[in-house]
C-alpha cells in the first residue's frame, strides 16, 4: 500500500511501508531512480530511507498535487531496469588498537576475534541511506552471529574513519564523535572523497564488500 | 580594487560564515545549512546590491568584535534587534555603515531576537565545501565558526559612500510566535489528545537551541506506539518528539534522516520569524492544510520580493 503524506509546503513523503521489508527499499530505490530520470517541474531533491522516499519541490513552481501525479505516473508506468548497483570496496584493519571493541564483540558473541573478523568480512552489505552526519552511510548486511544491541550508553571521541557495528547495520564514520555502536575496525577508505566529481564514495542502493588490510597497509593509507 | 582586512577580537559560541546554503545533498547526510534567519541575511546582502545568497557571518547573542585592520568597506546589519557600535558610537542592526582601518566594529545582543547577519561590499575570503561557504556546525565544514583572533579579508572592497544608512526592517523579520505547520507525515502515530495539544497549548523555547535544532517545553505528546519508526527523512521544519514526549523543531543544521516520529512540519517561510524567538517565548502551532501552506508560501513569496526589489534599488542609487 503506497501512501503519499504532504510535508510542510515543500515536500511530500512516499511511503511503501510501516515496517522494515526488502521489498519495500526495493520499491524506495527505483522510485528514486526513475524520479532522477524524470524529474518533475519544480523537483529540488529526493532523499530516499529504509521505507520511503522525501520528495522536495518548489512550491512556487508546483503543489504536493501535481507532484504526486508525476510520482504516480511514475509507479504505474515502471522504466526498465536501470544498471546494477555499484559495488564498492571498503578496506579495514582490526588491529586491536584500532578496535577496541572487538574483544568485546568476541565474547558476547562467543566466538573467536578471528570468527567475529571474518564473519564481518563474508557480509554482503548495501548502502540502505544516508543519515546523522555528512557521509554517514548505514550499511545493512550484518551477518547475524555478530549482530548486537548497541551499547547502554555513548562513547565519546571516536575517531573517524572507525568501522562500528549495531544490530544488522554498519557504518563507517567520517567525523570523530560520539557512538553507542561497536568499534571492531578502522578503515583508511574516505567517504567524502574531496573529489568535487564524486564527493561521496556511495551512491544509496550501492553493494559493500570490506577487505582486510594489515597495519602497515593501514599506516600507507591502505597501499593503493 | 582594494582588500579590507578585520581581525576577530572576540566571536560568541554561534559566529559563523553562512551563505545560501548547499542545496540538493540531503540523501548524502548533508543539510542545506545557511543563515537561521534566510530573509535577514538576504536583505543584509541586497542592502549592498550583492547576491542575497553572497558570503557573509551569522551572528548569535554570543555576539562580535572586529577590528578594521587594513582597507574600508561598507558593512551591512541585519537581523534581529542588536545593538552595533562603530569606535563606541551606538547604532541598531538594520543598517549599513563605512569602517576603515583603526575602527572597530562591536555586535551584541539587544532589545529582540536571537541572529543578526554581516554582509560587506566586496567579497567574503571563505573556504568552500561542495560549492558553499556555508558553516555545518557538526563538522565544521564550509567557512567555519569565527575564533578570536582570526582575520577576515574582503577581497573587492568598496566604500559605497560616508553616510550610515537604515535599512527597514519590514514587519515579517520580527520574531514569530505563530507558527503554520502541515500536520506529519507520522501525525497517525499520535492520539488525538496529543494532536489537540500540539494545537491548542502553548509552547515555550527551551535553552536547548543550536543551529540543529530546537527543543520545546509544554504538555507531553508522547506517541501512542511506535517509539522509533525506520529511520526517514528529516527536513527544517520538522517538528520531531522523542519517546518522552518532547517535541524538538530542526534547523539549518539538521540531522537528515531520523527515526522519531514527525507530528507536524513547519511552513518553510515561517522559521525565519522563529528562530529570532528566545529560550522561555512562547509559540503556538496552528494547522493548516498542503494546499493552504502552498498558497500562503505563495503569498509570502510575493510580498517580499517586492521587499527585496526596494531594497536593492535603493541599494543601486
Amino acid at each position: 500500500m503506497i501512501t503519499f503524506r504532504p510535508v510542510a509546503d515543500h515536500a511530500i513523503l512516499v511511503d511503501f511501508a510501516d515496517t522494515l521489508s526488502d521489498a519495500a527499499h526495493a520499491a524506495v530505490l527505483h522510485l528514486d531512480q526513475a524520479l532522477a530520470a524524470r524529474p518533475c517541474a519544480g523537483f529540488r531533491e529526493a532523499i530516499p530511507a529504509f521505507v520511503n522516499l522525501l520528495v522536495d519541490f518548489d512550491p512556487l513552481i508546483t503543489d504536493h498535487r501535481a507532484v504526486e501525479t508525476h510520482l504516480r505516473g511514475l509507479l504505474d508506468h515502471p522504466a526498465a531496469a536501470t544498471s546494477l548497483p555499484a559495488q564498492r570496496e571498503v578496506l579495514v584493519c582490526y588491529d586491536d588498537d584500532l578496535a577496541p571493541d572487538l574483544a568485546s564483540v568476541a565474547r558476547m558473541t562467543g566466538l573467536s576475534t578471528e570468527t567475529v573478523i571474518n564473519a564481518h568480512l563474508a557480509g554482503d552489505y548495501a548502502v540502505f541511506l544516508y543519515g546523522f552526519a555528512p557521509g554517514y552511510a548505514y550499511l545493512g548486511g550484518v551477518p547475524k552471529p555478530i549482530q548486537l544491541d548497541r551499547k547502554p550508553a555513548a562513547v565519546r571521541g571516536v575517531a573517524a574513519g572507525s568501522v562500528i557495528i549495531a544490530g544488522p547495520q554498519c557504518l563507517v564514520t567520517t567525523l570523530t564523535m560520539p557512538t553507542g555502536w561497536w568499534i571492531i575496525g578502522r578503515s583508511p577508505t574516505q567517504i567524502l572523497t574531496g573529489d568535487p566529481e564524486r564527493p561521496f564514495l556511495f551512491d544509496v542502493g550501492d553493494k559493500v564488500r570490506f577487505r582486510r588490510i594489515t597495519r602497515a597497509e593501514f599506516a600507507s593509507g591502505g597501499g593503493a | 580594487m582594494a582588500d579590507a582586512v578585520f581581525k576577530t577580537v572576540f566571536a560568541g559560541p554561534h559566529a559563523s560564515i553562512q551563505d545560501g546554503g548547499r542545496r540538493g545533498l540531503m540523501r548524502f547526510g548533508v543539510p542545506a545549512s545557511g543563515p537561521m534567519d534566510r530573509k535577514s541575511f538576504a536583505l543584509a546582502n541586497l542592502a549592498l546590491g550583492k547576491d542575497a545568497d553572497a558570503a557573509g557571518i551569522e551572528i548569535s547573542m554570543g555576539g562580535l568584535v572586529l577590528d578594521c585592520v587594513s582597507g574600508a568597506t561598507t558593512l551591512a546589519i541585519a537581523g534581529g534587534g542588536f545593538i552595533v557600535e562603530r569606535d563606541g558610537a551606538r547604532l541598531g542592526s538594520w543598517s549599513t555603515l563605512p569602517i576603515r582601518a583603526g575602527q572597530k566594529l562591536t555586535i551584541r545582543p539587544g532589545p529582540w531576537g536571537s541572529w543578526t547577519y554581516l554582509a560587506f561590499a566586496g567579497k567574503l575570503t571563505a573556504t568552500q565545501w561542495l560549492g558553499s561557504a556555508a558553516t555545518h556546525a557538526l563538522s565544521g565544514f564550509g567557512g567555519g565558526k569565527l575564533t578570536t583572533g582570526q582575520e577576515i579579508t574582503i577581497t573587492d572592497a568598496i566604500q559605497h559612500s560616508d553616510a550610515i544608512t537604515a535599512i527597514a526592517c519590514p514587519i515579517w523579520a520580527r520574531p514569530r510566535q505563530h507558527l503554520h505547520v502541515v500536520l506529519g507525515p507520522q501525525d497517525r502515530y499520535f492520539s488525538a489528545a496529543a494532536l489537540q495539544a500540539l494545537l491548542t497549548e502553548p509552547f515555550y523555547l527551551t535553552s536547548a537551541y543550536d543551529r540543529m535544532g530546537l527543543r520545546l517545553r509544554g504538555p507531553s505528546l508522547a506517541p501512542d506506539a511506535a517509539l522509533s519508526i525506520p529511520s526517514e527523512a528529516i527536513l527544517r521544519g520538522s517538528v520531531q518528539v522523542s519517546g518522552d514526549g518532547v517535541p524538538t523543531v530542526l534547523l539549518s543544521d539538521h540531522q537528515t534522516t531520523g527515526g522519531y516520529p514527525k507530528i507536524a512540519t513547519v511552513l518553510a517561510d515561517d522559521l525565519d520569524g522563529f528562530v529570532q524567538l528566545r529560550t522561555n517565548d512562547a509559540v503556538a502551532f496552528k494547522a493548516i492544510t498542503a494546499p493552504q501552506a502552498v498558497q500562503l508560501a505563495r503569498t509570502r513569496a510575493a510580498a517580499i520580493a517586492t521587499v527585496y526589489a526596494k531594497v536593492r534599488d535603493l541599494a543601486g542609487r
